[in-house]
């Protein structure tokens, strides 16, 4: 069982951050087929929100085909996001790490070691699309 | 489906003046609806008035599709925690539900002992020397044991510390989730709001400025930042809530239905609680320019 919370400056609408939230849960393997949503009266007495709120949120869910609801029982997962390629995360971190170490070393702030790895990023990505 | 809370030309005088004018209002059922406006907009008269407390100088006002407490069967249907959730403090917690089950035909025994159970409420204690949050929680419980269709809960939560407010209103919505109850309530913490409701209402000098469903109404409402414009020559479909001018840079909160196409403007997402403020602001404006107003497009 995976619980929620909302962060209320994020801008995001609360519905918006549960879907984020279990979806982010399901490609970190934290929740996997069979496994049980906590149910919309567990989820509304811990965060104090509006039920329809988390009804919304797995309703969106489930037509995106990741959860079903059992009437009388609860919101059951039935689906992963997980993929094979989490096994190569590890190193890609590691190589990031010594990337980003590379670019304190040379004089970058914060700031501009963001811009620069978003800015790649983003050229790279347009590169594949082309 | 019927409205849990219908209101025409709905109006209340108290000797010369008027703390309601002109209220018309339809909120459908199974909602949590947030009632906000200043002290002395007409918040507590108007729910005063659903639950039948007072009676309407003018207008018509109907609860679950009937005149608000017109026999036992209508008072049975709808809970009510006034102001300040008071209780008796001289009677004990097992007073209250004893008193509760008399007066309540359709009481509910055991969600108001659970309930108390719950809570780790002592039943030989006087309400007297609860605090506030379990005060406002057993003025919940008895609300919610006589199982209402409609709950009416005038700021339930104004004088309890931040914790006793989270709980209260993870209670609140238990209840909501549990039984489809419908909810109106009054409260001046927008933030506590933003999270429990679904459905908006704002009051201001006793009038009605705004009305509707909060995702409705974030999505209709946009905040547009450009290069200074006359407020005269926008679309006609595009109603300005709030303008502020700098000599290069006008800013803008606009209500509109239509997609905001002009590339001119940046257009940006406004919070429930500044929408609220905008609104209250306005009407303030408003009062102040010598009853010249400068409101359009006042949604019913």
């Amino acid at each position: 069982m995976i619980e929620f919370h909302l962060d209320t400056r994020s801008g995001l609408p609360p519905y918006r951050q549960i879907v984020d939230q279990v979806r982010r849960a399901l490609r970190l393997g934290l929740l996997e087929e069979g496994d049980q949503l906590p149910t919309v009266k567990d989820v509304v007495g811990q965060l104090a929100i509006n039920p329809n709120t988390v009804l919304k949120a797995y309703k969106e869910l489930e037509h995106a085909g990741l959860v079903t609801p059992r009437p009388g029982v609860g919101t059951f997962v039935t689906a992963t996001l997980r993929d094979a390629s989490v096994a190569a995360h590890g190193p890609l971190r590691r190589e990031l790490l010594r990337w980003f170490a590379k670019a304190r070393r040379a004089g970058l702030d914060e700031e501009s070691i963001e811009a620069l790895f978003r800015d790649t990023f983003r050229a790279s990505a347009e590169q594949d699309i082309a | 489906m019927t409205a849990v809370l219908d209101t025409d030309g709905l109006g209340k005088r108290y000797r010369r003046r008027w703390a309601l004018t002109d209220c018309t209002l339809k909120i459908p059922a199974g909602r949590v609806v947030g009632l906000v406006g200043p002290n002395g907009a007409g918040k507590s008269t108007l729910l005063n008035l659903a639950v039948g407390l007072i009676t309407p100088t003018c207008g018509r006002i109907d609860v679950l599709g009937t005149l608000p407490a017109r026999g036992s069967a209508e008072l049975g249907r709808v809970g009510f925690v006034a102001q300040d959730t008071p209780t008796y403090s001289g009677l004990s917690v097992a007073d209250h539900l004893r008193m509760g089950a008399r007066l309540n035909p359709g009481w509910d025994r055991q969600f108001a002992e659970d309930r108390i159970a719950q809570l780790g409420l002592d039943p030989a204690q006087r309400a007297g020397k609860l605090s506030g949050g379990e005060r406002a929680q057993l003025a919940l419980t008895v609300a919610v044991a006589k199982r209402p269709e409609l709950l009416v809960l005038d700021e339930p939560v104004a004088r309890l510390d931040p914790l006793a407010r989270r709980e209260f209103l993870q209670s609140l919505m238990e209840v909501v989730a549990d039984q489809g109850v419908s909810v109106v309530l009054s409260s001046h913490l927008v933030a506590d709001l933003e999270r429990v409701c679904d459905h908006l209402i704002i009051l201001v000098a006793s009038r009605v400025r705004l009305t509707g469903d909060v995702d409705q109404l974030l999505a209709t409402h946009h905040l547009l930042t450009g290069p200074r414009r006359d407020t005269d020559r926008l679309p006609a479909d595009l109603h300005v809530v709030q303008e502020s001018h700098t000599d290069r840079q006008s800013t803008l909160l606009v209500r509109t239905e239509a997609p905001i196409l002009d590339p001119a403007w940046t257009v940006g997402q406004i919070s429930l609680e500044d929408l609220v403020l905008a609104y209250m602001s306005q009407a303030r404006a408003g009062a102040s320019n010598n009853g010249h107003r400068r409101l359009t497009g006042v949604p019913r």
